[in-house]
């Protein structure tokens, strides 16, 4: 006996089907096709191929942008989860106020970015903010923050008194590169990004210490008192069984900082500028980028979606690349 | 002593994290003068000169100091100039401190910009989201869970599989498909596309999938048919998933940024975060009038928080948790 084809199960998922399908599949593949056109809010111009992949190439702005990106990654995921781990050791290894702490930390994970990027550009304040405040009272020169487009390697340099801009003029002389191109790889992230770095670390810092704080709690307590036993001391202990055991938690917290940190853009587009990305371009990210290339005078919606896709290509290789790892270093 | 340490740091780490936060409120409470003139430390604490002339007392500011005497700008009661320049004896002026709290920042901050509207906005965005994410998601997760069909795990896992794509990839192509079906700059861009979501589908799954088959079983022997089913035996049974992807829903689409200030473009639209950051712009040299307007805007979520911060603090969590 044959069973009449049941349309039940089918009509369950249909409207969630209908939203996925027609607001991010069809969306998802209509970006591949608007990046080959000359695509403008007035709708598609002729195909052009990869002439938008060839321009990004030629694209000072997009290589800018890239390494702004670059610099906020590499800053921002290593502080953050070295911080958010030690942080939820402590936070493991207490009883009393535990919950307020926690809560404490997670605060700025529930607030919005805008509200907060406005807090913080003010606290950067040259003028009237509190960084400056604080410095100024424990006897340091008051600083440019946000509005310093000079890299914190040269500033750092600078102030032990070397001449970093004249070792870059001689370096630059030396092999033939240009000198704004090798500052801006030598000279590090210029302040006003380090002030972005700051902010970005410290919203994300209470979700990361919350993940860690579970996978902390999963490690088994036999495993520690074993180490006591056998006379290991707290640091000991940490190295040799807490960061192996923790460690599928670290690639998910490795992994979430990275993407999430690749697609900055709420600090950049509140705290910088005006014009946003300054100063001089310092501050540029790929999501400012793109968003400026496809919504801003030129309306290049094509190039717009190039740019995402690069940074998609981006994302989804180092998204293999850590589970490929991940499954070679997993106990 | 192990403890004290963990304490100290604990404690020295929390600080510098609730610092904005604090500096945030008691900036909003203070003048805009005493911002200006370079008191920006923690206490809302008023410096002004005071003159007294035949038993009145007169505010007044000092602006340049000539020997023995100074001269000064004399103001009346409402802070208008009534004389100038004028040359006093510098001994004859006090200084004056005064602890004040200006909460009439948050009226001013409230009014000048139509934050009662932005609110309005994100509320009715952020119900309307959730409410639509649970039904779409119940009702998909519910036929992932427990039903079998032809093509059900290549279905669920190319919902998946389009999770890991980030937003910034498909908001151009929405914003022309959206363009294209007239939906910019109204209500339907900011609601429809996200009343459904995948990670609402994947969370409900995985709860449904818990609920053990000899309930079902009892329920089918009842005579409950499928959809009586769901929402008799097995939405009561995953109360507390619901509730975390609620909370997860509502947080999500009440701080979302880039999508409104993309897709809405008329004032009226404004949810709050993109009319906060157009405030922003407006109001840039009123950092009192900012401090107490980011205040607001994120007073609601903070009593949420506040209230249900152990179910959020699990929620995320689990976030993080494969399974």
């Amino acid at each position: 006996m044959k069973k009449k084809f049941d349309f039940g199960p089918y009509l369950y998922i249909l409207p969630a089907a209908i939203i996925i399908i027609v607001f991010r599949l069809i969306p998802i593949i209509l970006s591949f096709i608007v990046s080959f056109y000359d695509w403008t809010i007035t709708g598609p111009g002729k195909f052009i191929g990869f002439e938008n992949y060839i321009t990004m190439y030629h694209d000072g702005e997009f290589w800018q942008s890239m390494l702004n990106t670059f610099y906020l990654v590499i800053f921002v995921v290593p502080i953050s989860l070295v911080l958010s781990l030690v942080f939820a050791n402590f936070l493991n290894g207490i009883e009393k106020l535990k919950s307020l702490f926690r809560s404490i930390y997670f605060i700025p994970t529930v607030t919005s970015m805008v509200a907060i990027s406005i807090v913080w550009k003010i606290i950067f304040n040259q003028q009237t903010g509190l960084a400056n405040f604080f410095l100024t009272k424990i006897g340091f020169d008051p600083m440019g923050w946000l509005a310093e487009s000079r890299g914190v390697t040269d500033l750092f340099l600078s102030s032990l008194g070397m001449n970093f801009s004249g070792f870059i003029q001689n370096l630059s002389g030396g092999i033939g590169m240009s000198y704004n191109t090798l500052y801006l790889l030598l000279g590090g992230p210029s302040l006003a990004l380090f002030c972005i770095i700051i902010v970005t670390i410290w919203k994300g810092l209470g979700y990361n210490t919350i993940i860690y704080l579970a996978g902390l709690q999963n490690i088994p307590k036999v495993y520690y008192e074993a180490a006591d036993i056998d006379g290991a001391g707290k640091v000991r202990q940490f190295f040799k069984i807490t960061w192996h055991l923790i460690s599928p938690t670290t690639f998910y917290v490795l992994m979430m900082t990275t993407i999430v940190t690749f697609q900055v853009f709420s600090q950049i587009y509140l705290m910088t500028g005006p014009p946003v990305g300054g100063p001089l371009g310092t501050t540029k990210v790929i999501v400012y980028f793109l968003f400026d290339k496809g919504f801003g005078e030129s309306n290049n919606l094509s190039y717009a979606s190039a740019i995402a896709l690069i940074l998609f290509g981006i994302i989804l290789t180092l998204t293999l690349f850590q589970k490929r790892l991940e499954k070679k270093v997993h106990y | 002593m192990r403890r004290s340490i963990s304490y100290i740091i604990l404690s020295v780490c929390g600080l510098l994290m609730v610092i904005p936060f604090i500096w945030m409120l008691t900036t909003s409470v203070k003048s805009q003068l005493e911002v200006n003139k370079g008191n920006v430390g923690f206490l809302p604490i008023e410096h002004y000169s005071t003159y007294e002339e035949d038993g009145t007392i007169y505010r007044i500011t000092p602006v340049k100091e000539d020997g023995d005497s100074t001269y000064i700008h004399i103001f009346d009661e409402n802070m208008y100039l009534i004389r100038s320049y004028e040359k006093v004896s510098t001994s004859d002026i006090v200084e004056n401190k005064e602890f004040k709290l200006h909460f009439e920042n948050y009226k001013e901050a409230f009014t000048k910009v139509p934050f009662k509207r932005y609110f309005f906005n994100t509320l009715f965005v952020s119900f309307s989201v959730v409410f639509g994410v649970l039904i779409t998601g119940s009702l998909a997760a519910y036929a992932f869970a427990t039903m079998r069909f032809k093509g059900r795990d290549f279905i669920f896992y190319l919902f998946i599989s389009m999770m890991m794509v980030p937003q910034p990839v498909y908001l151009i192509p929405s914003y022309v498909l959206l363009n294209h079906m007239g939906w910019i700059d109204t209500y339907n861009a900011l609601i429809i596309p996200w009343i459904a979501n995948i990670f609402t589908i994947f969370l409900l799954r995985q709860q449904f999938k818990t609920i053990p088959d000899e309930l079902f079983d009892a329920a089918r022997i009842d005579g409950c048919g499928r959809f009586r089913t769901l929402w008799t035996l097995v939405l009561p049974l995953s109360k507390s998933v619901i509730v975390t992807a609620a909370i997860f829903g509502f947080i999500g689409s009440w701080n979302s940024f880039m999508w409104p200030l993309i897709m809405t473009d008329s004032p009226g639209l404004r949810v709050l975060q993109v009319g906060l950051s157009y405030f922003s712009q407006e109001a840039s040299a009123q950092t009192s009038l900012l401090m107490a307007a980011s205040t607001f805007s994120i007073l609601p979520l903070v009593i949420l928080f506040l209230f249900a911060q152990k179910q959020i603090i699990a929620s995320f969590a689990s976030s993080g948790l494969k399974g």
